[in-house]
C-alpha cells in the first residue's frame, strides 16, 4: 500500500518514476479507481459469498431434494406444490405469524408515538425517562427471554400483579390462546429502540410552524393532525416497514418459550400457537419435521416464499406510501 | 393554569410508564436473591438475601469455557466488523470511482433484506468450506468462524451510519495530508476514524451487543458443548433442572449474563445517543 501511493517521491523525480514502475504512470483519478475497489473488496467479498452467491443457490436447492449429505436431487415445483396444497404446518405457521404482525406493529407504533410525543414535551426530567425506557433495548437473548417467561407464569409478577387490582389474568404461554397476546405484552418491553427514532423525528420538524399554528390559535390536536403526523409521516413510514420486516422474522424468542420446560420445539408451543413462521423454517431444516430431517430443498422453497411475502407487503405499502408520506424535498420541486 | 395540569399528567404518566419499564429487571434483581420457598408471591424485598444463588448459577456447566468462548467470538468479530465497516464506508464516502453510487445502493438494499433467505445456504456453505481441523473440525461447522469470519466483511447498517457521518467530515482536514503525500489509508486510519470516534464507539456497542446476546448464530453453527457461547448455555442451564427450572438460580445466571451489556452501555452511553441521533434507526 506505501509502495503505491509515494507521491512525495514520485513529484520529486517524476519521469524516472514513470519509466520505474506503470503503477506510478496512473492518474490520480485511475489511481483513486483503484483504491476505491480495494477499499470496498471486504464488503465486496463478504457480498458475494454470504449474500448474493447464497441466495442463487438456495432458490436452486429450493427446486430440489436436498439433505446436504447427498447431492441435491432435481423435483420441480414439487416443494412448492406440497407447501401450498399439503402441508397444514405450513398455513398454521403463516395465519399465527400474519396474526402477530397484524396485532404488533400497529401497536407498537402507536404506542412508541404517544411516549415519544409525551417526551417531546420538554418536561423535567425527560433525559431520565428517555434514558429508562430506552434501557431494556439494550438487552435481548436468552436472559430477557427467561425473564419474560418468569413475569407471564401463570402466577408471576403479571398476574399477582393484576390480581391486585382485581383482574383474573390468562395463563399466557401456558394457554393457547393467549401466547400471541403474551408475545406482544413482552415485545411492548422493546418498544424503545423506536420511541428514540420518532422522538429524532419528532426533534427535527422546525418550531416555527407550531408558532404560527399558536398564533392562528390552533389547539393542541389540531398541531398535531396537521403539523405533526404529516411531517413525520416519513419516519412513521420508515418504522412499519422495519418493524414488520423484524416481526415477520420472529425467531430466538419463540424457539426459546416453546421449547422449555420439556416442551417440543416441532410443535410450536401449546397447541402450535406459536409456529411462527421462521421457527417451522428452521424445524424443516435442522429439526425433526419431516421425513429424514435436514429438508434443505423445501425450507429453501419456505425462505422463498417468505422473501416474496415480505417483498410483495413493502411494495404495497411503498405504493400506499404515496397517498399518505409526505415528503418536503418533492413537494418544493414538483 | 390548564397547561400545568396538562404538563402534570403527562409527566405523571412517563413516571408511570418509566417505572413499568424498569420493574421486569428489579423483579429479575429480587428473584435472583430468593430462597425457593420465597419465590411465590408478591414480595420484593427477599426474606433473606441468597447471595449463594450466584454461587451455584456461576457452577453450572461448562461456565468459565462459555464465558472465554463468548468473550472470543464477540471481541473478533466486533474488531472485525468496526475495521472493516469503517474501511469501507470510507471509500464510499470520501473517494470518488465508477461504481461507486450503483455499489453503495446494493449496501443498501441488503439492509432490508429479511435474513431468513440466506440462512440455509449459508448453513450449507459452511457445512462444506474446510476448516482443515481447527476447533477439531473438518469444516467450519462447530468452530467459531462462521460466527467471526462473516464480520470481517462488514455489515451495511454500520457501513451506511459511518459513511453518513465521514461524508460530513470537511475535506479540507485530508487535503493538507494528501499534499504531505499520506496515502489513503494512512488518512483513513489517522485522520478519519479519530474523528469518527462517536458513530465507532455507536457501531462497536450495537455489534457487542448484536453478537454477545446471539441465539441463532450460535445455535445453528456450534454443536459440541464446549464451544458454546454464554446464550446457548443458559439454556443448557435451564434443561438441566429437568422440565421446572428453579427461578432464582435462571434469574441469577441470566443477570451475570446481562451485566457486561449494560456495563459497556453505561460507560459508552454519551457516545451511544449521539451516534443514534445521527442515525434515526433502532436495530431491534
Amino acid at each position: 500500500m506505501e509502495g503505491l501511493t509515494q507521491p512525495k517521491v514520485a513529484s520529486q523525480t517524476r519521469p524516472q518514476a514513470q519509466a520505474a514502475s506503470s503503477l506510478r504512470v496512473l492518474s490520480l483519478r485511475q489511481r483513486e479507481t483503484i483504491l476505491g475497489w480495494l477499499f470496498v473488496l471486504p464488503w465486496l467479498i463478504g457480498f458475494v459469498l454470504f449474500t448474493a452467491g447464497p441466495m442463487v443457490y438456495s432458490f436452486y436447492v429450493s427446486f430440489t431434494r436436498y439433505n446436504i449429505i447427498r447431492a441435491p436431487q432435481w423435483v420441480g415445483l414439487q416443494n412448492y406444490e406440497n407447501i401450498f396444497f399439503n402441508d397444514s404446518m405450513f398455513w398454521k405457521s403463516i395465519e399465527n405469524t400474519f396474526w402477530l404482525v397484524g396485532f404488533k406493529v400497529p401497536i407498537v407504533m402507536i404506542v412508541a408515538l404517544s411516549i415519544a410525543l409525551l417526551l417531546n414535551m420538554r418536561l423535567p426530567g425527560s433525559k431520565l425517562f428517555r434514558s429508562i425506557i430506552y434501557l431494556p433495548n439494550i438487552f435481548s437473548g436468552v436472559a430477557t427471554v427467561f425473564l419474560w417467561q418468569w413475569i407471564l407464569m401463570p402466577n408471576g409478577l403479571l398476574n399477582t400483579g393484576l390480581g391486585q387490582v382485581g383482574i383474573d389474568g390468562p395463563a399466557w404461554f401456558v394457554d393457547p390462546h393467549w401466547t400471541k397476546p403474551g408475545l406482544v405484552v413482552m415485545g411492548m418491553w422493546w418498544i424503545g429502540g423506536n420511541v428514540l427514532v420518532y422522538l429524532a423525528g419528532l426533534k427535527s420538524i422546525p418550531k416555527e410552524l407550531y408558532e404560527a399554528a399558536a398564533i392562528d390559535g390552533a389547539s393542541d390536536f389540531a398541531k398535531t393532525r396537521y403539523i405533526t403526523l404529516p411531517l413525520l409521516s416519513p419516519t412513521i413510514f420508515f418504522q412499519i416497514v422495519t418493524t414488520l420486516i423484524g416481526t415477520f422474522q420472529i425467531f430466538a424468542s419463540v424457539f426459546i418459550i416453546a421449547g422449555s420446560s420439556g416442551g417440543n420445539v416441532a410443535l410450536g408451543g401449546p397447541g402450535q400457537s406459536m409456529l411462527f413462521y421462521v421457527l417451522y423454517l428452521y424445524n424443516r431444516a435442522f429439526g425433526k419435521v419431516g421425513v429424514g430431517g435436514f429438508q434443505m430443498g423445501y425450507a429453501s422453497a419456505l425462505a422463498w416464499i417468505l422473501f416474496v411475502i415480505i417483498l410483495v407487503i413493502t411494495l404495497i405499502q411503498l405504493r400506499l406510501a404515496k397517498r399518505w408520506v409526505y415528503y418536503e424535498n418533492e413537494r418544493e420541486q414538483t | 393554569m390548564i397547561d400545568a395540569m396538562k404538563r402534570g399528567s403527562a409527566w405523571l404518566i412517563l413516571a408511570g410508564i418509566s417505572l413499568l419499564f424498569l420493574i421486569p429487571l428489579l423483579w429479575m434483581i429480587s428473584t435472583s436473591l430468593k430462597e425457593p420457598t420465597d419465590l411465590m408471591g408478591f414480595n420484593w424485598i427477599p426474606r433473606r438475601f441468597a447471595w449463594e444463588n450466584y454461587q451455584y448459577a456461576f457452577s453450572f456447566g461448562m461456565w468459565g469455557q462459555w464465558t472465554l468462548n463468548t468473550v472470543i467470538i464477540t471481541l473478533m468479530s466486533v474488531i472485525g466488523t468496526v475495521l472493516s465497516s469503517s474501511l469501507v464506508a470510507y471509500s464510499f464516502a470520501r473517494l470518488r470511482w465508477p461504481g461507486r453510487d450503483l455499489l453503495f445502493g446494493i449496501v443498501l438494499a441488503t439492509m432490508m433484506l429479511p435474513g431468513v433467505v440466506t440462512l440455509i445456504p449459508q448453513f450449507i456453505l459452511f457445512s462444506k468450506l474446510p476448516a482443515f481441523g481447527f476447533q477439531g473440525s473438518p469444516v467450519w461447522i462447530n468452530t467459531f468462524l462462521p460466527l467471526i469470519v462473516p464480520a470481517w466483511t462488514g455489515n451495511a447498517f454500520y457501513i451506511f451510519l459511518l459513511r453518513q457521518f465521514m461524508r460530513g467530515i470537511s475535506p479540507d482536514l485530508t487535503e493538507a495530508a494528501k499534499i504531505d503525500g499520506a496515502s489513503e489509508l494512512r488518512i483513513w486510519w489517522s485522520i478519519i476514524l479519530p474523528l469518527c470516534r462517536p458513530v465507532l464507539a455507536t457501531v462497536a456497542i450495537f455489534a457487542f451487543q448484536g453478537v454477545w446476546q446471539d441465539f441463532m448464530g450460535p445455535l445453528l453453527y456450534l454443536q459440541s458443548e464446549h464451544l458454546y457461547t454464554l446464550q446457548l448455555g443458559l439454556r443448557q442451564f435451564e434443561f438441566a433442572a429437568g422440565g421446572s427450572p428453579a427461578w432464582n438460580w435462571l434469574m441469577a445466571a441470566s443477570l451475570v449474563v446481562m451485566l457486561p451489556v449494560l456495563l459497556v452501555y453505561l460507560c459508552f452511553q454519551q457516545y451511544f445517543i449521539e451516534g443514534f441521533n445521527l442515525t434515526g434507526r433502532s436495530d431491534k
